[in-house]
């Protein structure tokens, strides 16, 4: 009696029960994995590498030189020659042509030529893959004119890199995976623990309120972790999801994941207060995950919808995962990189908690 | 019954739900190391004055100390101490019963042996079975198992009978008062009064939340006795549960 109450092995404890019970429960795990696995599949069978960016090349521009004759060669870029500047203008702004180079021989000598390359914000992921692609391009264009002066160093140490369709699904997979397993999952937990009086009896004993929570949170977060890692290894191992910085890419993928679930589950602790039943938390759970799945760029880039759209989609937070996820994956980001989207994250939760804070029943 | 350390005092405790009050306004003590029941028809306000004690719902006015500490101010010292078994109450789902145990052993603090704590109420057996797929007395069982995880000075009993055959009965009877002679005061609730009548050392009747009669159940019934009190026909030398526990034999069944 002497002995001082333990929280952190009450909250242990909970963490492990809860574990144990989402890996016995089926719709977690097909949730979690089979769902994402599933459409990794489909798409990694159907479109192997067909990524293409639309690169316009502004009229009047020098076209012998060796940076469009190596853009010629990359199979990513679809050079665009026949279109007039008013016409590249509308389709820029809309996203149909992802960019606009313009390259002229330097008159002022050294470097041989200047690239201008217009990126537009309708088509930010695919100039983001244009970005690298020139990076990598324009590197082992500059390094071939190098003379060497001590030792010859940067031979071929860099090469154009692949982008396969897996690259852009995947990581839509992983949010979405993470938004079902955060709302369902938090919201069909914590109404069935309430309901069936589990947290009454829990209750009885000494254990805070804080260390349910916290041991549920931990459990969920430790099985969606899991679901990241796997769905991220089958994805490099089985259709060559590329982890740009091989493992510092798949450590800021799960660090965003941890961010992002932790946002989705406050959505579930607000569905599980104000469902009235059981089987009403479907309903109101799809509210919240739909439109995200289908808005929030998991198949394709949101840039692809109407105008209209385009807001709804930037307001919504998986919007800003994948955003993120893609720039870490895509781009090798790093989490620095992406502060813009982890602050728009962080607000979300700030605020979705605040609510989930006045609605959540205890009992 | 010398030692009358009360372990449990309630003065003038009243529940009110909304507009009905629920219970109106009662005393009562619990001594130590008692087992004390609490009878009464249903809606008498059983339920919640446990419930109150147990500092799992508010009272509305009152005073309640249980060993020392005060339900409002001191919930979590209470919590330490007690064991409850709810009337109604669910376990987490999807967990076997080890499983559940050591949850419980991480929620109270304490280290046990899952299995010694099945063994009490006899369902080594069904260690690997969840919950849900136990029967109404197993569950009840259970439950009563649970209480018993952090060593508590004071078990609460909800109807911890209820659903169980005769024979199961009985032999929680011995559990009951084998807990009591390890010096744990047991407060129990039941609407069998041959058990109330075996297993209590005093009883408390409750009738639309109020105290209508606190006696040993001896004085009690000598109390009707002398009052002209007649069984209206004479008893038999023995009953239909005799006959039961007769045919079925003592121990608990394995199969139940
Ligand atoms: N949460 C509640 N809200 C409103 N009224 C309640 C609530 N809980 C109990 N009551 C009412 O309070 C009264 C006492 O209920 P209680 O559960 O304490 O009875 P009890 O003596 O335990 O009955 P039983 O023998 O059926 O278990 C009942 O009339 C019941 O309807
Ligand atoms: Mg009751």
């Amino acid at each position: 009696m002497s002995k001082p109450y333990n929280n952190t092995k009450a909250t242990l404890a909970l963490a492990k029960a809860s574990f144990r019970s989402i890996m016995r429960s089926p719709s977690a795990v097909i949730f979690t994995l089979a769902f994402p696995l599933i459409f990794i599949l489909v798409f990694g069978f159907l479109g192997n590498g067909g990524i293409k960016v639309k690169l316009a090349i502004a009229p009047g521009s020098d076209v012998q030189n060796p940076i469009i004759k190596a853009l010629e060669q990359n199979t990513v870029v679809k050079l665009i020659t026949d279109k007039e500047p008013a016409e590249i203008k509308a389709e820029l702004e809309k996203g149909h042509i992802d960019a606009l180079i313009e390259v002229k021989k330097n008159e002022g000598g050294q470097p041989a030529y200047l690239a201008n390359v217009q990126y537009t914000s309708a088509s930010i992921d695919k100039g983001s893959i244009l970005k690298s692609v020139l990076n990598n391009l324009l590197y082992n264009l500059n390094s071939k004119d190098i003379k060497p002066s001590i030792a010859e160093l940067h031979e071929s140490t860099v090469q154009g890199r692949v982008y396969r369709t897996i690259d852009f699904i995947l990581p839509g997979q992983l949010g979405f995976s993470l938004l079902s397993t955060g709302v369902f999952g938090t919201a069909f937990v914590f109404f069935g623990l309430r309901q069936n009086l589990v947290i009454k009896r829990f209750f009885a004993t000494p254990v805070k309120r804080s260390s349910i929570v916290f041991g549920e949170c931990l459990a969920r977060i430790g099985f969606a972790l899991l679901g990241a890692i796997f769905i991220i290894l089958i994805g490099h191992f089985f259709f060559k999801f590329t982890l740009i910085n091989g493992a510092a890419t798949f450590l800021n993928m799960l660090l965003l994941s941890v961010i992002g679930l932790i946002v989705f589950m406050g959505f579930g602790f607000v569905v599980s207060g104000i469902a009235k039943s059981e089987s009403t938390i479907p309903p109101i759970s799809n509210i919240i995950t739909l439109p995200q799945f289908l808005l929030s760029g998991t198949f394709f880039s949101i840039d692809a919808f109407p105008g209209w759209l385009q807001p709804i989609s930037r307001a919504l937070p998986l919007t800003y995962l994948n955003d993120a996820m893609r720039s870490v994956a895509f781009e090798g980001a790093g989490l620095w990189d992406v502060k813009h989207q982890i602050l728009i994250l962080i607000i979300w939760g700030i605020g979705i908690y605040a609510v989930a804070v006045k609605v959540f029943k205890w009992e | 019954m010398d030692n009358k350390n009360a372990i449990i005092s309630v003065k003038n405790l009243v529940k009110k739900y909304d507009d009905f009050t629920a219970v109106q306004g009662i005393s009562f003590d619990v001594y130590e190391n008692e087992i004390f029941g609490l009878l009464g028809p249903n809606g008498a306000g059983k339920t919640t004055t446990l419930e109150i004690i147990e500092t799992l719902r508010e009272k509305t006015s009152g005073e309640i100390l249980v060993n020392g500490y005060a339900v409002e101010k001191d919930a979590a010292k209470i919590k330490r101490i007690i064991g409850v078994q709810l009337q109604a109450a669910g376990y987490y789902p999807n967990l076997n019963l080890v499983e559940l145990m050591e949850l419980f052993s991480g929620l109270y603090g304490v280290d046990i042996k899952p299995m010694e704590m099945l063994e009490k109420v006899n369902l080594q057996d069904k260690a690997k079975a969840k919950y849900k797929a136990l029967s109404g007395g197993q569950k009840q069982r259970f439950s009563i198992a649970t209480t018993l995880i952090n060593s508590p000075k004071i078990i609460f009993l909800d109807e911890p009978t209820t659903g169980l055959d005769p024979q199961a009965r009985r032999n929680l009877w011995d559990l009951i008062i084998d807990i009591r002679n390890n010096g744990t005061t047991v407060v129990i609730t039941t609407h069998y009064m041959d058990e109330a009548e075996q297993l209590c050392d005093r009883v408390a009747f409750v009738e639309r939340g109020e105290i209508i009669a606190l006696d040993t159940p001896d004085n009690l019934i000598d109390k009707l006795v002398s009052t002209g009190f007649e069984r209206k026909k004479e008893v038999k030398k023995a009953n239909l549960e005799d006959v039961f526990i007769n045919l079925t034999g003592k121990e608990w069944r394995e199969d139940n």
